[in-house]
């Protein structure tokens, strides 16, 4: 089904089913333990033996040799297989640093050996007996120091909303210069880790020539192909099967070395291995979202109106790979008639940076928002007040370019009403609660809905189960669920008789899960698969497919109405198709929106930060699952929250690592961080956005949250930090007197 | 992970032995640390042990009215034990700031003054670091500092002690009693128990090699608001950037440790007369000496607020 | 008593020493010979396939391991499953079913406590122990006064449970769970 006009009227639009609070259709898999992950299939492969992985302990240069002798000889060894042993491991779909390569250090923790011994004990012991003799080489680690010789970004290059480089309009230089009232700060952002809790984790089995690969992974189709890729195998001789991932946030949308490992010990050993990266190897040996430093000059006249605006960032990362698209939303969020958006890219010796959630927002507007909250205490404005006093209803680069639905205006009056916005005091550092000087502060939420092709097959049974199989992930994200709610919807059967099968490289290519595009387009998919098997229900049972109403498990038309099941009393009924987007989605912007409040209060001796309220306003499209997408919103507000007060890998600048690889070492949010939290859902259709008539929210509630709080703090305290996270340190010297 | 034996012995003189004689053998009570370290070979000893049978689990008032804690008490029961609630709130308190409720139900109180640094270059095998290789170098001295000392380093070590109770025990005057091998039993102040890393950081504390702790004596309660006040970048589970335990008269008088400053809890006992005077008076004392690192000097104003906290909370 | 004691003569080489260990698992005796180094986590994951209780770090400092030993929630990666000769083992199996739900997992779901479900075996079983917690009377760090009993308040659950982190961020659900069978219960 191809998606080249506006949806029209629909069945999904009777909303029997979708649009309500469902709890997840997982859940008691899940919360029993029973659900299976990556590591966890003695179901599978009852025999497999256990793979360790040994990472550089070097951030570049050679290995010269590996000895791996003594090891051989330790007890339970089954095979070794060392980085020098096989040609390099060619890249998969988006990979930047060579996952086993060759004798190439390009980073720390780069995978250079994978023992195998019939248990994680042996291997485990053994892999402290392989030696690494490493020729070491420079490199540069230093994101402020190599800063200064970073390149421009050439077009249309990166990760993110996409876009180009440096993207001017009007003439942003002299309009600043003009501008009453201005603003010129700088900023920087930290690198973070995803730290999803399920570490990367593979079984592999070969059968005869073919490889199965029981993995977590986001991506199922661009991880079959990849791995194909990586083993010189014809796709057909590779299957990837994911029905349940313990968490991603895009540290999962790209094969990492578990599974090549995972699948080059198997060979090895001949029988199947299973390999998870240890939690002190995946800071350093995957993915990052890479630290940005910031530039942010806003000019406006008196009454509030920006009539310039630039956004400039560079960050650092491995040769070929991308920027953090940090300046991105700026693009699109606020009016502004001379603009200038301009990245840079150092080249740095550090892991690799890649897409995290919400890449190029995240950071971004956490930058853009404290910006803005600054440029409207310049104005003596309400930070709300400024940002409806420069909304735009076109992109402000493209004004011929109308946002499909943009309701920034309403998320942030509601937000005010429900927050009581009204008792901020506008004057920082006034508001005191005991020990606590309290604060609020509020941001702004923009992210991109992108879309992708998306496919998935529908079965009908003579017992009137509808079963969905698709290549989708659920990583947390709810798509069991949602996508159950959409075939049960489309096929007129309660949500308990569907069954969804998900994961699986044998099943149509969906859009995997990412970018906040997983919901929208694969439940398009399913929703396609869905009219076909319309069609041919209608046809078997001798409706005209266009009058048919599937509802109640009956199939009515006239006066005659026929149960579902009796279609496929003869057979079972299969139909398969994929939703394709077209140049008909960019013919308007389609994008989400939201605002966000929060309270913190601020220990007046220690300067430590507590959050005490968070409200998060959602405009983004028909919501499918309320349940499931409120969790999705408020677990993107945690991780913000993270971004905003602790998350951050330390670069040992001199020795080329992330030092605190662990998860006692990096800091994400605990239960004593986190309030109890509030998210509204604007009630929204989106035409332009998919048959689905819904958009992502899976990486809206990150986007801004961090801004929120660091504008909270400044409310507080009176003190302004450029400088993420937030930590006590970097307030400590300039808190009042307390004593 | 090497391989080793196992056993579990029935007395503690029998355990002291067991270690003695054993080529590379290590006590385990609670484990959370020792495995924690063994899974990275940070620590590999060939025999283990066992401790947990040995009784050593109660607390018992002492004929001068103190408390004997036992080695294995776990630092849930010591925490919830109704003495040290009622008279020892600062080591309740330092027991609670600590680990997860989880680590703490195994954790016991031998085993918390056990506590290795949490140094990340102690945790990097591929790193150097003299306490886990003497003689390798310390990477910390420049790298990443920001969790480190400030105080009591040295060139060759700016590790520090990572946990609260013993800055609790600190303030409190506690003994440690031990036995060894032959054994004979010993009583260790608090204050010798942790060392300094000076030019030998792989020593932790002055214990012998097989010297068992007992037991932890705390003498009579002392009078006054006890306070445990901990610092860290999340609310809880996490290591303490600065803690000041302390114990402190409605005039501010007192006495005062602090934590996640040196190579040990951190007490100067000639600062303490000052408390009346405030902090700053106090701290510019205590950390006479101070040697931050680029990274870390704001542990020294952070530790003047936080025993000001101390002090405002005691004076309400 | 001394079941789980390992003397072999192995001392001095690599190879694994092996022990025997009988304890019970969500109701059943079970005994196994184990390598020494196993964790009771692994025990139970790769030796009796109870692969319910998950492996997020290994070290402690995520809680995805939590299990019910002896009425006490510990991190199972931490301790060696030879440790714990005689114990009663509770992991999430053993709470309830998918068809036969604790009222703890089912609060879960009707919450929406969790997302991914990785850590949430070990929340569930964390958050049960919290409860028997509280209402034993064990204080904790958020507990106002020392000397007084222990409510079952937000801020205590909160407190309690920050040994288990969930990326997904699902806490304020998490607690809404809690809340609701702490009330149903009391």
């Amino acid at each position: 089904m191809k998606f080249d006009t506006q949806a029209g009227p629909n069945p999904i639009d009777r909303l029997k089913v979708v649009g309500h609070a469902t709890d997840r259709i997982d859940g008691k898999y899940k919360t029993t333990g029973t659900a299976p992950y990556a590591y966890e299939r003695h179901d599978v492969a009852p025999d497999a033996a256990y793979g360790y992985v040994l990472g550089s302990s070097i951030a570049k240069g050679r290995v010269r040799s590996i000895d791996t002798a003594s090891a051989r000889q330790a007890p339970g060894v089954i095979a070794i297989v060392t980085t020098l042993d096989t040609p390099r491991v060619e890249r998969g779909v988006m990979n930047v640093a060579y996952l086993f390569g060759g004798d190439v250090i390009q980073h720390y923790h780069q995978a250079v050996a994978v023992v195998v011994a019939e248990t994680f004990e042996q291997a485990r012991a053994a892999s402290f007996l392989v030696t690494v003799d490493y020729a070491p080489e420079a490199g540069v680690f230093d994101l402020a120091a190599a800063a200064k010789d970073a390149e421009p970004v050439p077009a249309d290059s990166g990760e993110g909303s996409g876009g180009n480089g440096e993207e001017r309009v009007g003439d942003f230089e002299a309009a600043f210069a003009q501008a009453p009232v201005t603003l010129d700060a700088s900023y920087k952002t930290a690198d973070e880790s995803h730290a999803m809790m399920e570490p990367h984790a593979t079984v592999a089995a070969w059968d005869g020539e073919k490889v199965t690969l029981w993995t977590s992974n986001q991506m199922i189709g661009w991880g079959h192909g990849s791995l194909a890729k990586m083993l010189n195998l014809p796709k057909d001789k590779v299957r990837l099967d994911a029905p349940y991932v313990g968490g991603g946030f895009g540290g999962k949308l790209f094969v990492r070395a578990d599974a090549v490992l995972a699948a080059l010990a198997a060979k090895a050993a001949g029988r199947p291995v299973k390999v998870a990266l240890t939690r002190p190897l995946i800071a350093n040996n995957t993915t990052h979202r890479p630290a940005t430093i910031q530039r942010v000059r806003i000019g406006a006249t008196q009454d509030g109106t920006i009539t310039a605006i630039a956004h400039e960032s560079t960050s650092g990362n491995l040769p070929d790979g991308d920027p953090e698209t940090a300046v991105n939303q700026t693009k699109f969020l606020y009016a502004g008639k001379n603009r200038l958006t301009a990245m840079k890219l150092a080249r740095l010796d550090l892991p690799e940076g890649n897409a995290m959630r919400a890449p190029g927002e995240a950071p971004g507007l956490a930058v853009l928002e404290v910006a803005m909250d600054e440029m409207a205490e310049k104005l003596g404005l309400d930070p709300v007040e400024f940002r409806i006093r420069n909304d735009t209803q076109v992109v402000p680069t493209k004004p011929d370019l109308r946002f499909s639905q943009r309701d920034l205006v309403g998320c942030l009056k509601l937000g005010v009403e429900r927050f009581g916005w009204a008792k901020r005091n506008p004057k920082p550092g006034q508001v005191r609660d005991g020990q606590w000087l309290v604060g609020l502060g509020m941001a702004a939420a923009f992210r991109d809905n992108m879309v992708m092709k998306s496919g998935a097959r529908v079965r009908l049974d003579a017992g009137g189960t509808v079963t969905v199989e698709t290549d989708m992930t659920d990583i947390g994200t709810g798509s069991y669920t949602i996508i159950a709610q959409t075939a049960a919807e489309m096929m007129g059967v309660p949500l308990n008789r569907v069954v969804v099968r998900l994961g699986d490289s044998d099943f149509p290519v969906s859009s995997g899960s990412g970018g906040q595009f997983g919901a929208n387009s694969s439940t398009a998919g399913v929703y396609a698969a869905c009219v076909k098997l319309r069609e041919s229900i209608a046809q078997k049972l001798g409706f005209n497919a266009t009058d048919a109403v599937f509802e109640d498990g009956e199939v009515r038309a006239g006066n005659r109405a026929i149960p579902l099941a009796q279609a496929a009393a003869e057979g079972e009924l299969v139909a398969e198709d994929t939703i394709e987007f077209g140049d008909f989605s960019k013919t308007q912007q389609v994008s989400t929106f939201g605002a966000h409040f929060v309270e913190v209060a601020v220990d007046v001796y220690t300067a430590e930060v507590r959050v005490r309220r968070m409200l998060a306003v959602c405009a983004a499209g028909r919501i499918l699952n309320p349940k499931s997408a409120r969790s999705q919103v408020i677990g993107g507000m945690v991780m913000g929250t993270g971004a905003a007060l602790m998350e951050e890998l330390a670069v040992d600048t001199k020795r080329g690592f992330f030092a605190n690889h662990d998860l006692a070492g990096y800091e994400v949010p605990v239960h004593a961080d986190i309030p109890h939290q509030e998210v509204i859902f604007l009630d929204e259709t989106d035409p332009m956005s998919s048959p689905m008539k819904a958009k992502g929210v899976g990486e809206l509630g990150i986007s801004g949250i961090a801004a929120a709080v660091a504008n909270a703090i400044y409310n507080a305290t009176g003190i302004r930090v450029r400088d993420y996270p937030i930590t006590l340190d970097k307030l400590i010297d300039r808190m009042p007197d307390a004593a | 992970m090497k391989s080793f034996t196992y056993e579990r012995p029935s007395s503690p003189a029998e355990a002291a032995a067991a270690v003695a004689r054993t080529p590379e053998a290590k006590f385990i009570a609670g484990g959370t640390n020792l495995l924690d370290l063994m899974k990275l070979q940070i620590e590999t000893p060939r025999h283990l042990v066992d401790v947990n049978g040995l009784g050593l689990d109660t607390v018992e008032p002492t004929d001068e009215g103190g408390l004997r804690i036992g080695a294995l008490v776990r630092n849930t029961d010591l925490a919830a034990h109704p003495r040290v609630r009622t008279d020892y709130g600062v080591l309740a308190r330092a027991l609670l700031a600590g680990a997860s409720g989880q680590l703490r139900n195994k954790a016991t109180t031998a085993g918390n003054l056990l506590q290795r640094t949490r140094c990340p270059y102690f945790y990097d095998t591929a790193q150097a670091c003299n306490k886990r290789q003497p003689g390798s170098g310390c990477s910390a001295l420049d790298g990443v500092s920001r969790q480190l000392a400030v105080i009591g380093g040295s060139e060759a070590c700016i590790a520090t002690h990572p946990g609260d109770m013993a800055v609790a025990m600190r303030v409190l005057d506690a003994t440690v009693e031990t036995i060894d091998a032959a054994g004979a039993a010993r009583k260790i102040p608090i204050a010798e128990f942790h060392r300094l890393p000076g030019d030998e950081p792989s020593r932790d504390t002055n214990l012998e090699p097989g010297e068992l702790i007992t037991a932890v004596t705390l003498p009579k309660p002392v009078v006054g608001t006890h306070i445990y006040r901990k610092v860290r970048d999340r609310a809880s589970y996490a290591y303490a950037l600065v803690s000041v335990a302390a114990i402190l008269g409605k005039d501010g008088s007192g006495h005062v440790a602090f934590g996640g400053v040196a190579h040990k809890p951190w007490r100067v006992e000639a600062a303490e007369a000052d408390l009346p005077k405030g902090a700053k008076a106090v701290t510019s004392r205590v950390f006479a000496d101070a040697k931050p690192t680029h990274e870390n000097a704001y542990k020294l104003t952070l530790a003047e607020r936080t025993l000001s906290a101390a002090l405002n909370q005691a004076r309400a | 008593m001394v079941g789980a004691t390992a003397t072999a003569a192995a001392t001095r080489t690599d190879e694994p020493v092996l022990a025997t260990v009988t304890f019970t698992v969500n109701g059943q005796r079970r005994e196994l010979e184990l390598d020494t180094r196993t964790s009771l986590l692994d025990a139970a994951r790769e030796h009796l396939h109870l692969t319910g209780s998950k492996k997020g770090c290994d070290h402690g400092q995520c809680g995805a391991c939590t299990m019910i030993v002896d009425g006490r929630r510990i991190n199972a990666c931490l301790t060696l499953a030879i440790m714990h000769q005689g114990a009663e083992i509770t992991t999430i199996e053993g709470l309830g079913q998918p068809d036969h739900l604790h009222p703890m997992q089912a609060a879960f779901v009707k919450h929406d406590g969790y997302q991914c479900g990785y850590c949430t075996p070990g929340q569930i079983c964390s958050g049960v122990a919290v409860l028997e917690e509280i209402k034993a009377g064990i204080p904790s760090h958020v507990t106002a006064d020392l000397e007084a009993t222990p409510q079952v308040t937000e801020a205590e659950i909160r407190e309690r449970m920050s040994g288990n982190i969930c990326r997904c961020g699902a806490y304020s659900n998490i607690v809404e769970a809690m809340t609701e069978v702490a009330g149903a219960r009391a």
